[in-house]
């Protein structure tokens, strides 16, 4: 009996391992890009009580819009999202988010295509609270035709789309290097040892050796003092890179710190739960055994 | 079991009158509360609780899905991310829908394990085996096809390539591929049928156990014992015995669900996933999720496509014939010295299969390993890896099972189980 309750679990904890491991592999298998870091000040939000920064979310949407907008679009969020519960412009004063003055500004200062009710035409307003976020480009062809034939993502789960997450989507912008001699990289591409790619065919030197990383098609985005932020913190690369992924992350997953909340709820509910049920369990059983 | 008569009382005029015309009562009353249980079953018994729990659960969650899903292949990546931001408690439903089939699946393995180490596939549980064996079937077909719903890039080239596995059966392959996508490729009328398809699976399922169950009560439970109950001695009534000691376990696994729904919502799925489907665009990885990759990794191991799928719907199969193949005696391994060393090593080759159908088969096991050519490929390479479990699993079955059976000498089996639980408990206590 005792040796197969051990097998057992072992064997139960042999699954949960490969489970945990097969779900990683693909990422080893993916090529052989650098391994994702985060910023050295980490992020705020790892771990299973970590929340959302409010200032850096601030910061990560002007990077957004003051730089990835024009590129990339953010078609699932409105701009009333960002005025809810642990957003970035969330105000305990304003619950519904519509009503909050600075997400009335942000919307206001878009122009969104529409048609006049009244006649029919197509026309131009300003955009509500309960508009997308306008995409920068008509469609894919647009966006391929401006950015050398490569579409730019959409981002508004990107940090879920990626290995690595916020990491990724850090390491990706900060990380551009020049080529090592002997890569050979095409026009309008760049090099960066965090972006999956096999390099094999562009490189020249010795074949056990082959560079990590890969080639894209989107320029190093920022550049150190490119966004100036409002609540004066230094414009460095890292920075920006680090507040822009962050908001990234809070778009993917908003409703990230209310499951977190609620999870600890839950698991203190169940821990309580199984005391008691053990205990009625012992008391049931006894002398049965 | 069958002849355990009925105890049930009606006490109430309402009771009585409704025992007479449609006895519900009687029947909730013998099967879940008076029902005789074997009182020395341990916690891999639990697992049938659990995955009843299971059942319920994605049912209840998909029926909420499907109210706020989109079935369309231009909206239902964004309908499903919708569901996470705008539908309240939507991300929790949706989480647990997700997770739901992992956990699913983790039960459903352990019960399937802890039926094939007690041999509780053995007469007179023979028919219980095989109504086991279709729900798997039934909850592979389900989980496959929802994974298709979100259609993400994994959702997507998944039904492609596993759709078109039908297409390499010889002559009524290709017609049989197009009735089943509805055109010539996976596009609008697949994921709507797969939808529909989905829908419907479950309450299938919920009908087979049904089945199952009363099958359970017909033969009565195993145990680890692996002897039939001789006497009331070696019973203790259901109620409240094995509702307790399921509740007990039903809350540990839901409390392993919920860090997994709450605090790593994605670790067991693919980031692809999280990319809308892309025809054009195919991933340099497709994947299957975890709890297929078994079964995955037998088809990739056969180098010709349909021989791969007959062999991957023959290792499903030859678990059906199961009950056939044992030759032995003895039903729990407990007692059986050499049967259960053989088990051990297919738990390991099970994973073993798990973790090579996550794997590129031409990539190196040992890499820098020195290693030569073997007829299609590197010896040192999850291919050959492969094909080695693979030959296992094969000849775990239809080998190592009815041989075993004859030439094992069994240990002593216990007359009763009232005397194997007093054996352990004289063991106990030294
Ligand atoms: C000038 C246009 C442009 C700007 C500005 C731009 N990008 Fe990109 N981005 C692209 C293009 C084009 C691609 C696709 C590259 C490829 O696949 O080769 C891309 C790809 C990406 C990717 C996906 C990489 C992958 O793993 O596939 C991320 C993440 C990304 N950009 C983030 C950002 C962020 C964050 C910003 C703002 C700081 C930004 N981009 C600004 C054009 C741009
Ligand atoms: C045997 C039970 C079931 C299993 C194993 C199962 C499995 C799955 C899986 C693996 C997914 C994909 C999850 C994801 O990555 O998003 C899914 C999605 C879905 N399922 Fe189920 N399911 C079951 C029952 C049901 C039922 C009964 C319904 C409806 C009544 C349902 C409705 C849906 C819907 C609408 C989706 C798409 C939304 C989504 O992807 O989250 N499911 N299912």
């Amino acid at each position: 009996m005792k040796s197969l309750k051990t097998i057992g679990l072992k064997t139960v904890g042999a699954l949960i391992a490969a489970t945990v491991m097969a779900s990683a592999v693909p990422a080893l298998a993916a090529g052989g890009a650098q391994h994702a870091h985060e910023p050295k000040e980490g992020f705020s939000f790892t771990g299973p009580f970590g929340t959302y920064d409010q200032a850096q979310l601030q910061r990560g949407y002007k990077v957004y819009r003051e730089v990835c907008a024009a590129c990339h679009s953010m078609n699932l969020l409105s701009f009333r999202n960002l005025g809810e519960k642990d957003g970035p412009f969330y105000d305990p004063k304003f619950k519904n988010p519509n009503d909050n003055p600075v997400v009335k500004q942000i919307a206001s200062e878009f122009e969104v295509a529409d048609i006049d009710s009244e006649t029919g035409d197509a026309i131009t307003r300003k955009a509500t609270t309960s508009d997308r976020f306008p995409a920068p480009f008509p469609n894919t062809a647009a966006a391929a035709a401006s950015n050398g034939g490569a579409v730019p993502p959409d981002l508004s789960v990107i940090t879920k789309a990626r290995h690595g997450g916020a990491s990724y989507v850090y390491s990706l912008l900060t990380g551009y290097k020049a080529p090592p001699a002997g890569l050979k990289i095409a026009e309008g591409q760049h090099y960066n040892p965090y972006f999956p790619g096999d390099l094999t065919s562009a490189w020249s030197g010795d074949h056990k050796h082959v560079p990590a990383g890969g080639v894209l098609a989107m320029a190093p985005p920022l550049s150190a003092g490119q966004v100036t932020f409002d609540d004066g913190r230094e414009s460095t690369l890292s920075h920006q890179a680090a507040d822009v992924a962050a908001f990234l992350e809070w778009a993917g997953e908003p409703k990230a710190t209310l499951r977190k909340k609620t999870g600890v709820a839950v698991l203190a509910y169940l821990l309580l739960f199984f005391g008691l049920t053990y205990a009625s369990y012992r008391m049931v059983w006894r002398g049965k055994h | 079991m069958s002849d355990h008569p009925s105890t049930y009382v009606p006490k109430t005029g309402i009771e009585k009158w409704l025992d007479s015309r449609l006895p519900i009562v009687r029947l909730a009353y013998d099967s879940f509360v008076d029902y005789p249980t074997p009182k020395n079953l341990n916690y891999w018994w639990t697992f049938g609780g659990i995955l009843s729990v299971c059942l319920a659960v994605q049912i209840i969650t998909g029926i909420i899905l499907a109210m706020h899903y989109t079935p369309h292949i231009d909206y239902a990546f964004n309908s499903v991310e919708r569901i996470m931001r705008d539908v309240n408690y939507g991300w929790l439903i949706r989480y647990v829908h997700a997770n739901g089939a992992s956990m699913f699946f983790f039960a459903v393995y352990v019960h399937m394990l802890r039926g094939l180490y007690y041999g509780s596939y053995k007469a007179p549980r023979e028919v219980l085996w095989i109504l086991g064996c279709i729900i798997f079937f039934l909850m592979i077909a389900t989980a496959f096809m929802g994974y298709v719903l979100p259609w993400g890039q994994m959702s997507f080239h998944g039904a492609v390539v596993i759709t078109n596995l039908i297409g390499s059966i010889p002559v009524i392959g290709t017609p049989i591929l197009t009735w089943l996508q509805g055109g010539f490729a996976v596009d609008q009328a697949t994921l709507n049928r797969f939808f529909s398809l989905h829908y419907l699976l479950p309450f299938v399922i919920a009908g087979v156990v049904i089945l199952h169950i009363w099958a359970l009560h017909v033969s009565g439970q195993n145990n680890p014992a692996g002897v039939e109950i001789k006497s009331k001695e070696d019973t203790v009534p259901f109620t409240p015995y094995a509702t307790v000691k399921d509740g007990v376990a039903i809350i540990a696994f839901l409390f392993l669900f919920s860090v997994f729904v709450f605090f790593m919502p994605n670790s067991l799925g693919h980031a692809d996933n999280y990319i809308q489907a892309n025809p054009l665009v195919t991933p340099a990885h497709i994947v299957p999720e975890w709890y297929l990759l078994t079964f995955y990794a037998i088809l990739r191991a056969i180098p010709d496509k349909f021989l791969g799928v007959v062999a991957m719907f023959g290792a499903i199969a030859v678990i059906f014939a199961l009950p056939w193949l044992d030759t032995s005696k003895v039903k729990s391994m407990r007692y059986r010295p050499v049967m259960r060393w053989f088990f051990v090593i297919f738990v390991v080759v099970c994973l073993g299969l798990g973790w090579c159908g996550a794997q590129l088969p031409d990539a190196q096991v040992i890499p820098g390993f020195p290693s030569f050519n073997l007829i299609d490929g590197q010896l040192n390479s999850y291919l050959w890896l492969t094909r080695l479990f693979t030959l296992y699993y094969f000849a775990f079955f239809l080998f190592i099972m009815p041989w075993i059976g004859l030439k094992e000498d069994p240990l002593p089996v216990p007359a009763s189980i009232s005397e194997a639980v007093l054996a352990e408990h004289n063991k106990k206590k030294g």
